[in-house]
Order: C-alpha cells, then sequence, then structure tokens
C-alpha cells in the first residue's frame, strides 16, 4: 500500500526499535498510529549512528545492550504491519546493518513483512545504483534525505529517485530536539517541490505542537523523533515501559493534527 | 558542480573508488561540502603557487625531506636483509601526520574556512593540526576518545599548549572510531563554516585520496633515496596500518614497481578474538563505516566491533579503502603483530640504534625483525618510522616496568 498522509499535517512517528524493548516498541507503535501518526519508522539500532544526537545514541546503545538485530525490527515490523494494515511503515537503517544481512535478502524480506519503504541514512543518490534495483525489485519505496546545503541539481535526483515521500532536514546539524523551526525548512521544502509532486516531510528537531503546527504551513508531513524517543526514556526510567504508550499516545494527541479530509 | 549520475553499479561511481572499494557514504548535509573539497583540492593541487607554499612549509617548517637512515647495529643483531628506516620521526611534531596537516591546514585556508576540527586516537594527528592551525591563525578544535585522551596524556597537554581545544568523547568504544563520529556530528552541524581535517586516508571521498596525496612525499623521497644509497629498489617496505595514511604514502610510488613487497602491519592486540585486536584483514568483512566502503572489524549483525590495541594510532575498526583494494588484488600483503612484539620492537629498536619508535610504528619494525633474519644479506627491507617514541613514555613505563 503506497505511503499517504490522511492528518494535515501528516505525521511520522521515529522510535528506536528494541527501547525499551521489542515488545514495548510494538506497543508504541500501535498507540502512536491510533493517536494519529500516519507512519512510523523503525530505528535498526547501530553502534555508531553519527548522524544521531545523544537522544537517539542513548536508545540505539540500550537496544544494543538487549541484543536487538535487524532480523528482530524485520519481525516487529510483520508485527504491526499485521495490527495496523493501513499504517505506513518504513525501516530506518544505517546502511552497514543492512550490508551484512545483504541488500538483496534485506528487500526480500523486509518487502516480505509489508512495510511500505526503506531509509538508509548514509545513502546518497549517487551511490545508490543497486539499492535502487534492489528496492524496486520489491516494491520498496526508497526514501532519501534532502538537506538545507543540497543544491539544486541534488534536490532534483533525491526527489527523482525517492517514492513515498522526500524527507527535508530542517536544519543543518544531527537528530535532536530544538526551540524551533530553522528558516532553512520552509526554504528547502520551496525548493524541493519545484522537482516533485511527492509529500514533503520535515524532520530534525521537531519537538511540539508549535513545531508541527509551524510545519503545516509549508509542508505536508512533520517527523518527530527525538521528541518521542526521548518520552519513552523518560516514561520508561519514571513509571516503566509499560506507560511508554499511553505517554506517546498523549503527547501525538496534543499536537493538534486534524484530519486531511476535514481539513479541506 | 558535479553532475549526478548514478552509476550502473556502486564500482563504477565517481572518482573516489579503489576497485570496488572507497565512495562516499555519509548523510546528506555533507554531500555539498564534500563536493566543495573534491572541488577546492583539485584547483589545489594544479596551483604551482599552492604547491609551492607546501613544499616550503614541509621544507622550512616541518623539516622534510627526511633521511633515509641504514640501522647497522639492528641488521648486524638479527643476522640477514639490510634494515633501513625511512625517518619520518624526526618531522616537526613526531610523526608523518604534519605531511597531510599541513596541506589540509592551507587548503583550509585557501577555502576561507576560519574553523577547523579534527578526530586523533593516539594523538598525533590532533598535535599536527593544532600546530598547523597556530601556524596558520585558525580555530582548532579536536575531539579524542576518553581512552585515548588517557594513553596518550601528554599529546592532549600538547594539543591545549598550542591553544587547541580538546573535547573527550566518551561514547562507544571511547576511541578513534569514535572520536571520528563526533568530528562528523560536529561538521555536519557547523558544515558551512567548519573545515574537517581528517588525519587518515579514511572517510569519504576526497580524504582517501587527499591524505593519500600529501602523504605520497614519503615513497617519493624514499625511492630518491634508495636509489641513491643502494642503486636498486628495495625488497619490501613496512609500514604499520590503522588508517593507513603512513603506510599508503611509503608504498604509492612503489605500486608500479611489482617487484617491490609492500607489507602493512596491522594491530594484532591481544588475542584473535573479535575485539581483541584490530586486524581488520583478519576477522574483518566489507563494510560501511563512517564514509567509506572498506573492510571493517564487526560482527554477524553489521554492529561494528571494539578492537583492542597497545597503540592507540592503530585501534581503529575499518582501514582505508586504498588498502582494502590493494589487499584484494594481491599487490600488498598484510600481516599482524600483537602488542607484546611490538614492545619487543620498541626496546630492541632504542638499545640497537638508539631510537625510540612510536608503538604504532613499532608494528613494522617488528614485523622486520621477525622476517630480516631469514631474508639473504642482498636483500633490503626499508621501514617506515612513521612516528616517535615520546608520546608513549606513560605506557612504555607501565609495560615495561621502567
Amino acid at each position: 500500500m503506497p505511503i499517504r498522509f490522511d492528518h494535515k499535517p501528516g505525521l511520522v512517528v521515529y522510535l528506536t526499535a528494541g527501547d525499551p524493548s521489542l515488545d514495548a516498541t510494538r506497543e508504541i507503535a500501535i498507540a502512536a498510529i491510533d493517536a494519529g501518526a500516519d507512519v512510523i519508522e523503525l530505528g535498526v539500532p547501530f553502534s555508531d549512528p553519527l548522524a544521531d544526537g545523544p537522544i537517539v545514541q542513548r536508545a540505539s546503545e540500550r537496544a544494543l545492550a538487549r541484543g536487538t538485530r535487524l532480523r528482530d525490527v524485520l519481525a516487529l515490523a510483520r508485527e504491526i504491519r499485521a495490527a495496523r494494515p493501513r499504517a505506513g511503515l518504513v525501516i530506518f537503517s544505517y546502511l552497514n546493518p543492512i550490508l551484512r544481512y545483504g541488500l538483496h535478502r534485506f528487500a526480500d524480506e523486509a518487502a516480505a513483512t509489508g512495510v511500505d519503504g526503506v531509509l538508509a541514512t548514509d545513502m546518497i543518490v549517487e551511490e545508490a545504483a543497486e539499492y535502487l534495483a534492489e528496492m524496486g525489485r520489491v516494491n520498496l519505496a526508497p526514501i532519501f534525505l534532502a538537506a538545507p546545503t543540497s543544491p539544486d541539481a541534488r534536490l532534483e535526483a533525491i526527489a527523482k529517485y525517492s517514492k513515498g515521500f522526500v524527507y527535508a532536514i530542517s536544519r543543518v546539524g544531527v537528530t535532536g530536539t530544538q526551540q524551533s523551526v530553522a528558516s532553512d525548512a520552509a526554504t528547502l521544502v520551496e525548493r524541493i517541490r519545484r522537482y516533485t509532486r511527492l509529500p514533503v516531510a520535515v524532520g530534525f528537531g521537531i519537538s511540539n505542537a508549535e513545531h508541527v503546527a509551524q510545519v503545516a504551513e509549508f509542508a505536508d508531513a512533520a517527523v518527530i523523533g527525538s521528541a518521542i524517543v526521548e518520552l519513552v526514556e523518560r516514561a520508561t526510567r519514571e513509571n516503566g515501559a509499560e506507560t511508554a504508550p499511553g505517554a506517546v499516545a498523549r503527547f501525538i494527541k496534543g499536537l493538534g493534527l486534524r484530519d486531511a479530509a476535514l481539513a479541506r | 558542480m558535479a553532475s549526478i549520475i548514478v552509476p550502473a553499479n556502486p564500482s563504477e561511481s565517481r572518482a573516489g573508488r579503489f576497485g570496488v572499494y572507497g565512495g562516499r557514504y555519509v548523510p546528506e548535509t555533507l554531500v555539498a561540502a564534500l563536493d566543495e573539497l573534491e572541488h577546492a583540492y583539485d584547483e589545489a593541487k594544479a596551483d604551482a603557487a599552492f604547491q609551492a607554499e607546501l613544499s616550503s612549509l614541509l621544507k622550512d617548517y616541518a623539516g622534510r625531506p627526511t633521511p633515509l637512515y641504514f640501522a647497522k647495529r639492528l641488521t648486524e643483531s638479527l643476522g640477514g636483509a639490510k634494515i633501513y628506516l625511512k625517518r619520518e620521526d624526526l618531522l616537526h611534531t613526531g610523526a608523518h601526520k604534519i605531511n597531510n596537516a599541513l596541506g589540509q591546514g592551507l587548503l583550509a585556508k585557501r577555502m576561507g574556512k576560519k574553523r577547523v576540527i579534527a578526530e586523533t586516537g593516539a594523538g598525533q594527528h590532533g598535535v599536527a593540526t593544532a600546530t598547523v592551525c597556530a601556524l596558520l591563525g585558525l580555530e582548532c578544535v579536536v575531539y579524542m576518545g576518553d581512552v585515548d585522551m588517557e594513553r596518550q596524556d601528554l599529546n592532549v597537554k600538547r594539543m591545549r599548549l598550542l591553544g587547541a581545544e580538546v573535547r573527550g568523547v566518551s561514547s562507544g568504544s571511547k576511541t578513534l572510531k569514535d572520536a571520528i563520529s563526533e568530528a562528523m556530528r560536529d561538521w555536519v552541524t557547523n558544515v558551512r563554516t567548519t573545515y574537517y581535517l581528517l588525519g587518515s586516508a579514511l572517510g569519504a571521498h576526497p580524504y582517501p585520496t587527499m591524505v593519500r596525496d600529501f602523504h605520497r612525499v614519503i615513497s617519493k623521497e624514499l625511492k630518491q633515496q634508495i636509489l641513491k644509497k643502494e642503486g636498486r629498489l628495495p625488497t619490501a617496505i613496512i609500514a604499520c596500518v590503522g588508517g593507513g595514511s603512513n603506510a599508503i604514502g611509503a608504498f604509492y610510488e612503489f605500486i608500479g614497481d611489482r617487484q617491490v613487497r609492500l607489507i602493512g602491519v596491522e594491530a594484532g592486540g591481544r588475542g584473535r578474538a573479535l575485539g581483541e585486536h584490530a586486524a581488520r584483514f583478519q576477522g574483518g568483512a566489507p563494510g560501511v563505516l563512517q564514509g567509506t566502503f572498506s573492510y571493517v572489524l564487526q560482527d554477524e549483525d553489521g554492529q561494528i566491533a571494539l578492537t583492542h590495541s597497545v597503540s592507540a594510532g592503530l585501534d581503529y575498526a575499518s582501514i582505508g579503502p586504498e588498502h582494502a583494494a590493494l589487499h584484494d588484488s594481491g599487490r600488498a600483503e598484510y600481516v599482524s603483530c600483537d602488542d607484546a612484539a611490538a614492545l619487543d620492537a620498541v626496546v630492541k629498536l632504542a638499545r640497537t640504534e638508539g631510537i625510540l619508535p612510536a608503538l604504532e610504528s613499532a608494528h613494522a619494525v617488528a614485523e622486520a625483525i621477525r622476517i630480516a633474519p631469514a631474508l639473504a644479506p642482498s636483500d633490503i627491507l626499508v621501514v617506515n618510522l612513521s612516528g616517535r617514541g615520546d608520546k608513549d613514555m606513560g605506557i612504555l613505563a607501565r609495560e615495561l616496568k621502567l
């Protein structure tokens, strides 16, 4: 099923799979979908997450310490897909775990779980020929990142090879929370739109309802990662893992997402 | 601006491939900066004024050319091949790292960048970078793993004295790999104003090529010197390999001379199990770490393995992509030397020649000591003595109970 955004703005939620446990990630993902998330990015924990700030780094370390493996994340995706057939599901990973698994095998197995797409953080369009062929073979959407520093020629290529949506990075830097949405973001989205009619989601530093409202003015969806990963961390530490799904659901309901059909 | 061409297969992608290895696997935010760097480097490389300024600094500031020294007493004590030492240890700041730091420092200045960041393992690249930044009036921040800051404390203090800010890295293994990740996080955040002065022949294109080019002077001099002294090429060139910058610099001009053996020495650490060593060609598998496709020590899930070596400069889970290609083609041989043999080599060289090698370079000395006795007196071994051991006195005092 193609990725679709039923809310205005749409909401993409990033979760580090296996933090605090695979079962908890499943329950959090389902709660997030029920509260209004259109797409769940299931983050494969990696030992050296150089594009991530401290919050996601800590979550990755915890997930790895619990022994979370790529094949566990794929099994988790299958469970979430079974529970919520209409939600968008994306595997979000650094490249090396995928390469080690085998690109061909990964593509086959990821497609078989029913996920819609894949985002490989350190895969850029120039290096992506084989990757794109594999994604295309099994009909998975390759999602590429677009950055404020990307010149127009790159944005054109990124738009051309992305499917599902284009992920616009709101600002230079690593993942994390921030005070306000950078002015870079609106300009970037406008530049991307010259090259594609795909939905554009804005991420990096989107932390609260105010940010989401700002993003809604110029983009199709907001991506929230670190703020939710941190919420899961805090709820787990203070009240136990079983309280994390409720905390995430309350957070999402407070974001002011509207049903896209009604919004029109 | 380079055109966006999606190659038919990854090995046919743009420049920066060594066989199938190398390439550019980075967050999108950095790609434009890498393109800018590649362009600036290509221009500088072709600019006679840039090359003249670099040559002048290499000569008058760093102390090039470095001598090729015949280690007579070491040779006699082993009773086999003649052993020569290429004395990169005599360079200003104490290691070959200054060659690249000067080259890239001039490039940073040429590009108008006022802030330089670097990672360091043993601290030699950090010291070289701090030195060059002082010389050129650039702000300098060096990332260094907490473990390395402890074991290379003297270099931490040298960097601070030179005006650099040293930022400890407490994530992961707290060594070189984590320092690189943290430097990349800084770069991705401050990419518009900051020059990342990467210290080894690693990382995303154009770094492996550029760093190699700046160290190529080692093999250029070496070739002339050995021809002058011996009238022929050596039997083998031996160099230690962490990321691989000194080794690629020492090998490069000899790659076409098929009769010259090129021997890279990796850190064998304290055992053969994953996590106990940093010998990427003995247990590593091709993968992507920190921007490049090369051999990587990793577990079966593609998580990067911890490494161990007594020498901080060799303690890294991946290896420069050009070495991966030289390995696969068979043009270079890669062996490993364990901590104990490296320490023995320090003592041996100190007591036969009065030369104290860095623990990294001692791995190459150890391999020469191992193979020289079985070779003929007509054979010639050249060890690239990449650095001096003053920085290691704390470790040596402890390990050798001095």
